[in-house]
């Protein structure tokens, strides 16, 4: 099978378990729209205040939430299931890119659904078209399941997975959640997205090109 | 031409030796037992004949391949390993495991019917992997090997979790690979159990093979 073939199979694999377990739209996605809704309650009557955090607090719950998307059970392989797909021969490069894809749709649904509760409940400024704001966002939620992706191989079968993946994902999402806020806010202030699009375009090609270089590496260790 | 052969092989985890020297020959045609008892290192050897773990000591070959080079990843679609645990993804259905695992290896998911058919589990397409019981899912991961038939196929205690009729699945999938100019090699804790399937039966005791 094609490199391209496997990495069809994979996503087409992981987003069927997904549709059968339902761990993201039955849990993910509602509670990442109570930690939204929470945070204007929390505030109180200070409209002006929750109206200028509604985009970062959409970021701060898309990161937090995402990473529970990317690093989801129905996302991971045992060492008997990475042992029968060695021996299938398959491309590891292609089972991580494969995963990030079916990552990415799940995520990209997931922005899609909080956007319109944070424009409800935070009543943000928006800008006057908010077409080009979409190149940045899924751009970000790319690089957000290639990182957690990344950290769930990483971190498979290890005891300490649930500490340890939060804390290799949080440094490399940066320049991803600052691309994908401040493109929001130069459109809202009439100024150009391009250095914001080519910060994020540049993570998630620097994240595609580690994983390209340690997918077999990261199989060898782990079988 | 040998489908295994190790030479003094060994193979330490951590600071463990789990196999202290292995000298073994596995021809084409051959059906090997291997008999030892609890941690003696038997699903450790399968998995260096299966390729997947390095030797960190000696030396060995598997169809051709030098174990602990890249030579290994062009030979690994040609062994077949079902091991303690089923390689099953509980999400999907019994069909659905078998025709991902076919066309990840390039087999036609038409043959996925006849297989499961063959393993007496053709009313249970449908069925979740996760709600289906112990032995079918060992049928299943079975039904894996006569799907990809591999040239090499190793068996960790094939006979655990099934009954006398899927003793039957393990034989037509040993005869399938001898046939075909493969080896075969079961692992068991208790010899008695391997003796009627194999041509020979060495013991693995601590890592090594004793007898």
């Amino acid at each position: 099978m094609s490199f391209w073939g496997q990495v069809r199979e994979f996503a087409r694999r992981d987003l069927l378990a997904e549709r059968r377990a339902g761990e993201v739209v039955s849990i993910v996605v509602p509670f990442g729209a109570v930690a939204l809704m929470a945070f204007p309650l929390a505030l109180g009557i200070d409209t002006p205040v929750i109206s200028r955090t509604g985009p970062a607090m959409f970021w701060v719950v898309t990161f937090l939430f995402t990473m529970q998307i990317a690093l989801r059970h129905t996302a991971s392989d045992a060492s008997h299931h990475r042992a029968m797909l060695a021996l299938v021969g398959i491309d590891p490069f292609a089972r991580l890119v494969g995963r990030s894809i079916a990552s990415t749709i799940l995520i990209w649904l997931f922005m899609a659904v909080m956007f319109p509760v944070m424009v409800l409940f935070y009543s943000p400024a928006l800008p006057p078209t908010w077409l080009p704001a979409l190149l940045p966002a899924a751009l970000a939620g790319m690089g957000l399941a290639q990182i957690g992706t990344l950290a769930a191989e990483v971190t498979t079968g290890l005891q300490a997975r649930s500490t340890l993946a939060p804390l290799l994902v949080a440094p490399l999402a940066i320049p991803l959640l600052i691309g994908g806020s401040q493109a929001l806010e130069s459109l809202v202030r009439g100024s150009g997205i391009l250095p914001w699009v080519l910060l994020v375009s540049a993570t998630d090609l620097a994240l595609a090109v580690t994983a390209a270089l340690i997918a077999h590496p990261m199989e060898d260790a782990a079988l | 031409m040998p489908i295994a052969r190790l030479n003094d092989l060994r193979l330490q985890l951590g600071r463990t030796p789990v196999l202290a020297g292995v000298d073994l020959s596995l021809e084409e045609g051959e059906r090997l037992g291997v008999a030892g008892p609890n941690g003696a290192g038997k699903t450790t050897l399968l998995a260096v004949l299966a390729t997947l773990k390095s030797p960190t000591g000696g030396a060995g070959e598997v169809l051709g391949a030098a174990l602990g080079t890249n030579e290994v990843r062009a030979v690994r679609p040609r062994i077949g390993w079902s091991g303690h645990q089923p390689a099953l993804y509980d999400e999907l259905t019994i069909g659905e495991n078998l025709r991902h695992v076919a066309r990840l290896a390039g087999v036609g998911v038409e043959s996925v019917a006849g297989v499961l058919e063959e393993i007496g589990l053709g009313g249970a397409m449908e069925r979740r992997a996760a709600q289906s019981s112990n032995g079918m899912r060992r049928r299943v991961d079975l039904a894996r090997l006569l799907l990809t038939r591999p040239q090499l196929v190793l068996l960790d205690e094939a006979q655990a979790g099934l009954d006398a009729d899927a003793g039957i699945i393990v034989d037509e999938i040993c005869r399938r690979a001898v046939a075909e100019g493969g080896a075969v090699v079961m692992v068991s804790h208790d010899a008695g159990l391997l003796t009627d399937r194999v041509d020979r039966v060495v013991r693995l005791v601590d890592g090594s093979l004793v007898g």
